[in-house]
């Protein structure tokens, strides 16, 4: 073998490792020392390391466990080294020594138990400002960079940068704990996990039709990471909901534009461009979510994706299960983002007027005012009530709010179809 | 805080778009303003002439130079600016990322300099 082709194979071994293992040996070096970012450091030092050795020695047979024997190594150089003269330097040395133990024990059982569930709790504790848990657990369990994650929350890459910095440096600091919470608290803390890879998700779905790599590949890892937390965590009925709203929603990514790239609503979707087996795979987790006997926000929101999807697919209406549904959501969250929705559902049952009365009001609030879908449907409800002023006034403004071109195009057409109306 | 988004676009494509694709193209810049000014952010705005109307000055060996065209030839071109006062930059990030310009060019987001504030 030639150096190019050992090269290019330490280069493939590197990155398969970095995709399968990267937030699990960043969670068990980082869950001795509480310090993700002196975690992260070492394992990047160390995966530069396995480029230059492995090549010149082969792949090791274990090259998970290879790269944790020499992130510890400079872990604890750095423990032993540089901090030597902080105040702390005697709790850095016990936090050295656990984390030699730990690893060496792990490597003479020749298995790294997996700690990114604790982790994922570090990130999503409550001290953590709750905007910068979903990049926090992108960055740290995922591995995405930054760059790529300021580009997809529509943040600076500076500060989405020193936002990360100071939040690992909060984890430091404040001593957050690394562990899955006691059985009480369980629930509260899963939620702000749950809500900051729901956070994520919905980053990555705002680009449905994948023209930007940071935003698709959001959606891969939200999935992914809500996988992660059903298969750690496989009897929390509220996972298993997320999961399988997330699965839903993915299920119809195809399904959204048209060969030209056009917007499909939900309603004139082809369900044969549905991936059915993601659909049933959403199905059986509310199934099984729902035989835990613990309803909640996502199990709700799965619900209502499901109801979607039956409607589509039979033709048969279910606006009435559909309103009862966001009842119940808007009874848990009282967000004005489900009172949009039920509104909607509403006209369907009873008449675009009821529907109007039951939208929420945005006088007052800017960030209804500045919210795209309030505009929309308003202009929606207001056309079916014939004011067709007001409802082309509505559409200008959802227009002027929207940042996908394929979603303001498809608004022009409606608003256009209206003005043909008026002449 | 205030800040000049610049939305540089390829000019050569105006002209090789259909009436109704330029209209609806138009109604987006529109519609785009007035969110801004319902939201009461937009200070001042105007779309440019194209990049051939441009003149470009300056001084060489003490002597005036002026050249046709404009200073940077460039695959996108300056075609329109929009100055905002926003809290932040995110803030202006968010109304950068709804400019239709982002769609078929890109937008470039410039904090101003506060000649109020000690330098």
């Amino acid at each position: 073998m030639n150096s190019r082709e050992s090269d290019e194979q330490a280069h493939g071994a590197a990155e398969a490792v970095a995709r399968r293992s990267y937030g699990k040996l960043v969670a068990f070096l980082a869950a001795r020392t509480r310090d993700v970012a002196s975690a992260e450091d070492a394992l990047s030092e160390a995966f530069a390391s396995a480029l230059t050795d492995w090549p010149r020695n082969g792949c090791p047979s274990n090259p998970e466990a290879w790269l944790m024997t020499v992130a510890r190594r400079k872990i604890i150089d750095v423990f032993r080294g540089e901090r030597r003269n902080e105040i702390a330097s005697e709790e850095l040395q016990v936090m050295a020594k656990r984390l030699e133990t730990a690893a060496s024990a792990a490597e003479r059982m020749d298995h790294i138990p997996d700690q990114r569930l604790a982790l994922m709790f570090a990130c999503a504790h409550p001290a953590i400002d709750a905007g910068i848990r979903a990049p926090l657990i992108l960055q740290v369990i995922v591995g995405l960079d930054a760059k790529a994650i300021a580009s997809a929350f529509l943040m600076s890459p500076a500060a989405m940068g020193k936002r990360l910095v100071r939040a690992k440096e909060k984890i430091r600091q404040a001593g957050i704990p690394f562990s899955v919470p006691e059985r009480e608290e369980l629930s509260v803390r899963l939620d702000a996990v749950l809500e900051a890879i729901y956070a994520a998700f919905a980053e990555g779905w705002t680009d449905p039709g994948g023209t930007d790599a940071a935003r698709r590949d959001l959606t891969e890892e939200a999935i992914f990471l809500a996988k992660l937390v059903t298969e750690l965590l496989p009897q929390e009925p509220e996972a298993l909901g997320l999961l399988a709203l997330v699965l839903h929603a993915e299920a119809r990514r195809r399904a959204r534009r048209t060969g030209q790239g056009e917007f499909v609503p939900l309603a004139e979707q082809d369900p044969r461009l549905w991936d059915l087996q993601m659909i049933d795979e959403a199905e059986a987790l509310l199934r099984r979510a729902s035989a835990l006997g613990s309803i909640g926000r996502y199990q709700l929101e799965g619900a209502l994706q499901s109801a979607h999807v039956y409607r589509c697919r039979t033709g048969r209406s279910n606006w009435t299960e559909v309103v009862q549904l966001y009842d119940a959501l808007f009874a848990l969250s009282c967000s004005p983002v489900v009172a949009i929705n039920r509104a909607l559902a509403v006209a369907e049952t009873h008449g675009a007027g009821a529907g109007l009365t039951a939208m929420p009001d945005a006088a007052g609030d800017t960030r209804l005012a500045e919210y795209q879908p309030y505009w929309a449907a308003r202009a929606e409800l207001l056309a079916k009530t014939g004011a067709h002023e007001e409802a082309g006034y509505a559409y200008e403004r959802a227009i002027g709010l929207e940042r996908d071109p394929a979603v303001r195009r498809f608004l022009q057409g409606r608003q256009a179809a209206l003005e043909a109306l008026k002449r | 805080m205030k800040y000049l988004l610049m939305a540089y676009v390829n000019e050569a494509d105006w002209p090789r778009m259909t009436k109704a694709d330029q209209e609806q193209g138009i109604a987006a810049y529109g519609a785009f303003m007035e969110a801004m000014k319902k939201a009461g952010v937009i200070t001042g705005s105007n779309r440019l002439q194209p990049s051939s109307a441009a003149t470009t000055v300056r001084l060489t060996n003490g002597k005036s130079q002026v050249l046709d065209g404009p200073y940077a030839d460039s695959k996108e071109q300056l075609g329109g600016y929009f100055l905002i006062d926003v809290a932040d930059l995110d803030a202006a990030i968010s109304w950068a990322a709804r400019c239709p310009a982002t769609g078929h060019g890109a937008v470039e987001v410039r904090p101003v300099w506060d000649m109020g504030a000690a330098a």
